[in-house]
């Protein structure tokens, strides 16, 4: 008793990258959580390292990044799976 | 720079936002809006998340605890960056079901329930209050540092004076442009492109001051980060309980705060928006916060000892004489508050109207039938203006109450963390299906007194609602029970404390309710529409036997959107329907559509009430959605029969063709045995005729008359044998075998045989293993030994080999004794394989055998009537016979066949 799934198991190129770039859509703030959690893995003690500047060029580096990754993701992902569905099909 | 100067500038300023709104609305009533509805407007739109208190306070919680501030940012960067998980799902969601407010989103979920509606409200209004507040104060202060520097210093009079006056400002803005119209997906084009011009303003004033700070004081990026170095700042300083959860209470507070809600999800035109705004947004957080440690670390070196670091912005441009930045700023600053509060009041005045006033006024009208035109709407709009005054009033007293003496950054945490109460019954309704509405109840409310308890009363200050023995010691002495230190968690923070505690037994409290409930039909089936909302799923219809008239629902839906607007909808319903027209038929279809169209101005749970009472309440019941699952099981069954039916059908049909093949090759052999037999049976009678006509002439010797008669006899033997196989074939087939059991050896058996089967005519090889054949049998032993000639006679006839030789193996199994005839010819072709057992079958040219091709027939027939078979074992070389014995214990099953 199975049913026909809703969408094919295997797929043209185009629909396969842009799954994929979903995907790293998707990861895009888990990648951003870990960065932000480096942090606090440094140590106190360790003052010469530990800077203000670099404290505050690392986080703010680590956020322009996730700017810059997102802005190229979203550029490539297109709005609707319909529209996948009916680009794929057209071709 | 005097004082009346900046009071107006900034009413000029007031005045042009007011203008730019008017404007936009003017050009949205046009249906200009493309312009209204671009994704930067959206993007700039978001922009109250940024608040006063990021604008001045900020600066200020970066001078006390370094880089903590960023954290405040990077919780909605990181709900951006990851829009795919849970904004475009909110986004979708609230378009599909006309959400009105973050109140309406929970309540309709929960199938459409009143009162998860106001539990939200009731939150989400305790919430703002201090938030409000703070937005109150950074602007009074703004005002007062103007004053200082013209050397008057302010009283608490003053403060309080200006607060009011700021706050009736506000609440005339915001019923003007918030509650001017009811629309039916509650966009306020006017104030969203106001606020989108502030996010503008507050954004170019902070830069303006940070640019101001690096080039203009410090000299450059590098020596302000040596600065920044050299600072008693202490930057990283990070204790990861606080780093970690006002990451995540700033993220989960973005999605939850009912004005972020209202311009994510609701002011939200096109879900496309949503691409730019991922990285847009964060861009603009993170250019907010740039210079904000710039500014304090030039602020804590060039102030005096002592001032105020929240007002850091305004006080270091004036400072260095620079009055334009200081009004510049001073009017970002003001962006930041107003723009937050208009939006807050608004989404806020929404909810109270829809989820709390609209209800208890139909709930006080009963059923009455007395109705006038657009009496709801009136009582709507009423009530949401009300309500704005009444939310400010409420941010003025939290204002006068908690003497506005607490740091910027402090209360809008606490703030945040009573917003956040809502969020586990929002995530958890959009992706768990099993989500009750009782549990949603449960959870929100554990939340609201946990947050109450350890956030929100101590905000106001030891002593001031919380006793300093009751914050030691705990209620009536109960320790566990101390508001900063719950079940004896005294190790923490206390923001720390109350977002730990009141996440973990809000979100237990959630999913322990939902899952020991049931939920209602109609909660099941919004639940599915909302956790499937990307399946375009369609539903089960909400309401069934609509036993009402097309008059009533439109003088019910002018009650609500106003004579003009109502009868836009049905005429436009009665068209769809291809009806001339204003009345449609009221099919479920359409009162569904409608009652969309009402949620979107009233919430959900109004509109469905409505709806309700005048349809005589038959929305969804259990029995409705189970007739759906099982029409939808029904049709699955059927096709899951009709796909059954057709393999059976497929695998008859390949049966029968099987079968059919078998019959023609069968039909051919016949024709071929036939001409074989009439050969056969002509042959001897032929030389019979001859011979016996040569001795009827009279014979020329006695020698050949012997010889004549000696053939004549042959022949005439030959056809008796042929006959008798005939003979001998049928009678096995009939059934009408005797079989005589006797007891006798294999080995004997087959000696016999070998014999028998004249094997001298050949060069036949017989290769056995008398060891193995050392076995008694009790059986029908002639019968048995026909069949083993047979195959020996067989395998002499056919084995094709040089050197031909014949192997006997015995062997034995469960079910009995196996004797294989394999010899080393060519074998049987595969095609024939399966024909050698029919009678008058023939693998070979007719001219070499001498049988007419009833031996192996024969042999089946024999076997089955001893119980046991015979078989071609299909092998690489050569023909192999397969002979199986049953082991007979006992005679008397033979006797019986």
């Amino acid at each position: 008793m199975s049913q026909r799934p809703k969408t094919p198991v295997f797929l043209q190129k185009a629909t396969y990258r842009q799954r994929r770039v979903r995907d790293a859509a998707k990861l895009v703030p888990v990648l951003g959580a870990v960065l932000l959690m480096m942090p606090l893995t440094w140590q106190d003690d360790a003052q010469d390292t530990t800077t203000n500047a670099s404290a505050l060029v690392y986080i703010f580096g680590v956020w322009i990044v996730l700017i810059g990754l997102t802005a190229v993701l979203s550029g490539l992902i297109r709005s609707s799976p319909e529209q996948v569905h009916k680009e794929t099909s057209e071709e | 720079m005097s004082f009346n100067a900046l009071i107006v500038i900034a009413l000029g300023y007031v005045l042009l936002l007011f203008t730019i709104a008017f404007m936009a609305e003017r050009r949205a009533a046009r249906g200009h809006s493309n312009w209204l509805t671009s994704p930067w407007i959206y993007t700039l739109s978001l922009s109250i998340y940024c608040t006063g208190w990021t604008f001045y306070g900020a600066v200020g919680y970066a001078a006390r605890s370094g880089l903590e501030f960023v954290t405040i940012y990077l919780g909605p960067t990181l709900v951006m960056v990851g829009w795919w998980w849970v904004l475009r799902r909110l986004v979708r969601i609230g378009r599909a079901q006309r959400i009105t407010s973050i109140a309406d989103m929970v309540s309709s979920r929960f199938g459409k329930s009143t009162p998860l509606g106001v539990i939200v409200t009731v939150i989400s209004v305790i919430a703002a209050m201090p938030y409000i507040a703070l937005q109150l104060q950074s602007v009074t202060l703004s005002f007062a540092v103007f004053a200082q520097t013209e050397g008057v210093g302010w009283e608490q009079n003053d403060f309080n004076f200006t607060a009011f006056w700021v706050a009736i400002g506000l609440a005339v803005f915001t019923v003007i442009f918030g509650t001017r119209n009811l629309d039916a997906n509650e966009r306020h084009h006017g104030v969203v492109i106001a606020i989108a011009v502030e996010a503008v303003v507050k954004l170019c004033a902070l830069v303006a001051v940070g640019i101001f700070v690096v080039w203009g004081i410090a000299g450059g990026p590098s020596e302000m980060l040596t600065r920044i170095d050299q600072s008693d700042i202490v930057l990283w300083n990070q204790e990861s309980g606080r780093w970690i959860s006002l990451i995540f209470l700033s993220g989960a507070a973005f999605l939850c705060l009912p004005r972020m809600f209202q311009v994510l999800v609701i002011e939200n035109a096109d879900e496309r928006h949503l691409h730019i705004a991922s990285w847009a947004f964060p861009l603009y957080l993170f250019m907010m916060s740039l210079f904000v440690v710039p500014i304090a670390v030039i602020g804590l070196d060039l102030m005096p000892a002592g001032s105020n670091p929240d007002l850091f912005v305004l006080t270091v441009p004036l400072s260095e004489g620079r009055s334009g930045l200081a009004v510049l700023s001073f009017l970002g600053g003001f962006s930041s508050a107003t723009s937050m509060v208009i939006v807050a009041t608004i989404a806020l005045a929404t909810m109270v109207s829809n989820h709390m006033v609209v209800p208890f006024w139909l709930y006080l009208q009963g059923n009455q039938q007395a109705v006038i035109s657009g009496d709801v709407r009136h009582v709507i709009l009423l009530s949401r203006r009300l309500s704005v005054a009444g939310i400010l009033l409420l941010g003025f007293v939290y204002y006068r109450v908690s003497g506005g003496g607490t740091a910027l950054a402090a209360i809008g945490l606490i703030s945040f963390t009573g917003s956040v109460q809502i969020l586990p019954a929002m995530i958890g309704g959009i992706f768990w299906r099993g989500a009750t509405g009782v549990g949603a109840a449960a959870g929100l409310i554990t939340g609201l007194v946990i947050w109450v308890w350890t956030l929100f009363l101590p905000s106001f200050g030891v002593d001031a609602v919380i006793s300093q023995t009751v914050m030691e010691q705990g209620p009536y002495g109960l320790s566990w029970l101390r508001p900063q230190a719950l079940f004896g968690a005294n190790g923490l923070d206390p923001l720390v404390h109350g977002i730990v505690w009141s996440m973990i037994l809000n979100t237990a409290a959630f999913i322990l309710f939902s899952l020991v409930t049931f939920p209602a039909p109609l909660e099941r089936l919004q639940g599915a529409q909302f956790v499937n909302v990307f399946d375009h799923s369609s539903a089960a219809p909400a309401w069934t036997g609509a036993a009402t008239g097309a008059e009533d629902l439109l003088i019910m839906s002018q009650r609500i959107l106003g004579g003009a607007e109502a009868q836009a909808i049905f005429e436009a319903e009665a068209l769809r329907q291809g009806k001339v027209g204003y009345l449609p038929d009221v099919t479920s279809d359409f009162i569904e559509r409608l009652e969309r169209d009402l949620a979107g101005s009233v919430g959900a749970a109004t509109a469905h009430a409505m709806i309700g009472q005048l349809i005589g309440g038959s929305s969804v019941s259990v029995e409705d959605l189970i007739a759906v699952a099982d029409e939808a099981a029904q049709i699955l069954e059927y096709s899951n029969r009709l796909e059954a039916k057709s393999k059976e059908q497929e695998r008859t049909a390949r049966a029968l063709r099987a079968a059919n093949d078998k019959l023609t090759a069968l039909s051919i052999q016949k024709d071929s045995f036939l001409s074989q037999i009439s050969h056969e049976l002509r042959t001897p009678m032929t030389s019979i005729r001859s011979f016996s006509d040569i001795l009827r002439d009279g014979v020329t010797s006695d020698a050949e008359h012997e010889k004549y008669a000696g053939i004549i006899y042959d022949e005439a033997v030959r056809l008796t044998r042929l006959l008798d196989d005939l003979l001998d074939l049928s009678v096995l087939e009939n059934g009408q075998v005797e079989l005589r059991a006797q007891t006798g050896h294999l080995s004997d058996l087959l000696d016999r045989a070998v014999r028998a089967a004249g094997l001298h005519e050949g060069p036949l090889k017989i290769i056995r293993d008398r060891a193995s054949e050392d076995v008694t049998l009790t059986t029908d032993i002639d019968r048995l030994g026909q069949v083993f000639i047979n195959l020996i006679a067989n395998a002499q006839k056919y084995c094709d080999a040089k050197a031909p030789h014949l192997m006997i193996k015995v062997s034995e199994d469960s079910t009995g004794y196996l004797i294989d005839f394999i010899d080393n010819g060519s074998g049987i072709a595969p095609d024939k394989q399966e024909l050698i057992f029919e009678k008058f079958s023939r693998v070979a040219d007719g001219s070499k055998a001498g049988g007419a091709g009833l031996g192996l027939a024969i042999c089946r027939e024999i076997m089955q009537r001893l119980g046991g078979e015979v078989l071609y074992l299909a092998q690489s070389r050569g023909a192999a016979f397969r002979v199986r014995l049953p082991q007979v214990k006992t005679t008397t099953a033979l006797e019986k066949t």
